[in-house]
């Protein structure tokens, strides 16, 4: 390895046979290429998939009220069905410790007014956990809380946006906002991952909301999360559950699909990861396939090498070359071609899955990037194949006999 | 390479003293080439002894034969056999590499072999800008600068025209001269005649072994 004579008759070996070298090397450096962007745009697809649920918490469930389209126990088809405060009540009841959040929903839209500035903004009443179930992050102050619930305060948590257009620079917390020409404190501001529109709400209690529209138990919309220890099964079973409970209340027919409108983020959220793993693996499989296609191009060429220089080593054997010396001067040429090859094939791909950034955002691949321990694998598969593709030639060209090789032309 | 051995030689007997400088004549297929890569440690010779300076040589594996080859062994072969991409100082100084003596070093005694077959002008050339007499005289420059026991000189000749085999030939002399061993195989009479003893094979068999008498220049 630190012998400098073997890397002098190295270097000369390399700088002789240009062409072979490079056809080597090139095959390598396209090999590694292929594998590392190829990985990189199937972690960009992972990483597209990961962005679309991270909204929302993934074990989250929807409920929401719908209009029959049957005739059950007497009642006419087309009823519209409206939630109340009891049927959280009820749910609460049946699925006990199951359910890990829940919160009511009722939407209003309001005239908001903060002075001279003013605009339409939609207004969700709800519980203190939907903080929970919507990953709403506070910046300052609070969330709605379970006191606010009780003495159905006028209180508002407003997103960064609201504060943005209503307030301009000045600080919105403990301010009073009019809703409907009514004042109501500003106790918190959040920030919302899921974009633009997430962050122009407006949350209030549910029971404060309630009171003041019409004094109703209306409710528009049921959140709530499953306890993860209840696994895939035990959520899908809640499903049929929640299902099952909310019809009987409102006496719709079972096989009644617009009655009642419960939806799982977990079944799509697991169906599309399992989509993206399946792409990932179809993905490496090219990459490992492609990586193969490259060791065994430069294991062929290595042996038309040996091939080629069996005279040569012949001659060096007949001058006092040892079997070991033999094997040790393909071996090392073979992987010092690998390794350099293999890397700047490495480097290029690096640098152009740098450049590709988000610019292929449209084609579901967000910040496609290879991470270290991919890089040290690659590296390592290339000594390795180096090692490879050169001892078994190596090897047969050590073996020679000079008697014979010097007979080769 | 197979497995079936093939008797080439047949209870051949033959003593080489050191300084000598023999020949061993022989048509093709008279075993003289197995002759030679047996001396020559090249080949595995199945049956019988060999003794190489006094060592008796058997059980060989490939990373002895190598050592003793650079030790003791020159090779001059009929086709050069030069390294086609190294100059003739780097072709001479190669056997030095295997010795392991000192990149410097190597320099200076190939320099010195080339400069004794009159080929230090010629040093950075490589073998294909070399005439077919200079490249022989850079192989023998190769086989002696390990400064071994014995040269071996297969078909030394074979490729060159008559004026400059009979250079090369002076040169082979003149390092015998000096007192190394030389052992020429050839299928050539006048060849033959240069040296000093001349064994004659036939199909394996020695058929005569005579010392030449020398004919004095005047």
């Amino acid at each position: 390895m630190f012998d400098i004579g073997r890397w002098l008759e190295i270097f000369q070996s390399i700088g002789k046979n240009k062409l072979r070298t490079f056809l080597g090397a090139f095959t390598v450096a396209l090999g590694i290429f292929i594998f590392t962007v190829l990985f990189g745009m199937g972690n960009g697809l992972k990483n597209t998939f990961k962005k679309f649920f991270s909204d929302d918490a993934t074990n989250t469930i929807f409920v929401r009220p719908g209009t029959t389209s049957k005739a059950y126990k007497g009642f006419k088809e087309g009823r519209r069905i409206q939630f109340e405060n009891e049927d959280l009540e009820l749910l609460k009841k049946k699925l006990g410790d199951k359910i890990e959040y829940i919160s009511a929903r009722v939407y209003k839209n309001v005239q908001t007014r903060n002075k001279k500035e003013s605009g339409t903004y939609s207004v969700r009443a709800v519980h203190p956990e939907h903080q929970f179930l919507e990953n709403t992050i506070i910046t300052e102050g609070k969330f709605i809380d379970a006191n606010d619930i009780k003495n159905k305060t006028r209180v508002v948590v407003i997103g960064r946006l609201v504060e943005e257009d209503l307030f301009k620079t000045e600080h919105a917390l403990g301010k009073f906002l009019e809703l409907n020409g009514l004042a109501y404190k500003v106790v918190g501001i959040f920030k919302d991952s899921g974009g633009d529109n997430e962050e122009r709400l407006i949350y209030a209690p549910v029971s404060t909301v309630q009171l003041i529209y019409k004094n109703t138990e209306d409710i528009d919309q049921i959140n709530l999360s499953f306890n993860r220890s209840i696994g895939a099964s035990g959520a899908r079973k809640m499903v049929t559950d929640i299902t099952k409970i909310l019809k009987e209340k409102h006496f719709i027919a079972r096989d009644d699909r617009s009655g009642l409108f419960v939806r799982s983020v977990f079944e799509n959220y697991e169906q599309n990861m399992q989509f993206a793993n399946v792409l990932q693996i179809i993905v490496i499989f090219i990459g490992i396939g492609t990586l193969l296609a490259g060791a065994i191009a430069i294991g062929n060429i290595m042996v038309f090498v040996v091939k080629e220089r069996t005279k040569e080593l012949g001659i060096r054997k007949a001058l006092g070359a040892t079997p070991n010396s033999i094997v040790g001067l393909i071996l090392q040429e073979s992987v010092f071609i690998t390794a350099i090859a293999g890397y700047l094939g490495l480097l290029i791909a690096v640098f152009t899955l740098s450049r590709l950034g988000d610019s292929l955002e449209d084609y579901f691949i967000t910040n496609p990037q290879v991470n270290t321990s991919t890089i040290v694998f690659a590296t390592f598969i290339l000594i390795f194949v180096g090692a490879l593709a050169g001892y078994i030639p190596a090897r047969r060209a050590a073996r020679i006999k000079p008697v014979v090789a010097l007979g080769d032309d | 390479m197979g497995k079936d051995s093939l008797h080439v030689l047949k209870g051949l007997n033959l003593h080489i003293k050191e300084g000598e400088f023999v020949s061993i004549m022989g048509s093709s297929g008279s075993g003289k080439s197995t002759l030679l890569n047996i001396v020559g440690l090249l080949d595995t010779h199945d049956e019988g002894t060999y003794y190489l300076n006094g060592d008796l040589i058997e059980k060989l594996n490939e990373k002895k034969a190598a050592v003793l080859r650079n030790k003791f062994l020159g090779f001059v072969f009929q086709s050069f056999n030069l390294i086609s991409y190294k100059t003739a100082l780097e072709n001479v100084a190669l056997p030095l590499y295997y010795k392991g003596v000192s990149r410097k070093e190597r320099q200076k005694i190939a320099l010195k072999y080339l400069d004794k077959v009159g080929l230090k002008d010629r040093a950075d050339h490589v073998p294909s800008e070399l005439s077919g007499g200079e490249k022989q005289r850079v192989a023998i420059a190769r086989a002696l600068v390990t400064n071994p026991k014995v040269v071996l000189a297969d078909e030394p000749t074979g490729a060159l025209d008559s004026t400059t085999s009979g250079s090369v030939m002076e040169l082979l002399k003149e390092i015998n001269r000096e007192g190394m061993t030389v052992f020429v195989i050839t299928h050539e009479e006048d060849i033959a005649a240069e040296t000093d003893r001349i064994v004659r094979l036939l199909d394996g068999v020695i058929m005569s072994d005579e010392k030449v008498r020398k004919s004095v220049k005047v």
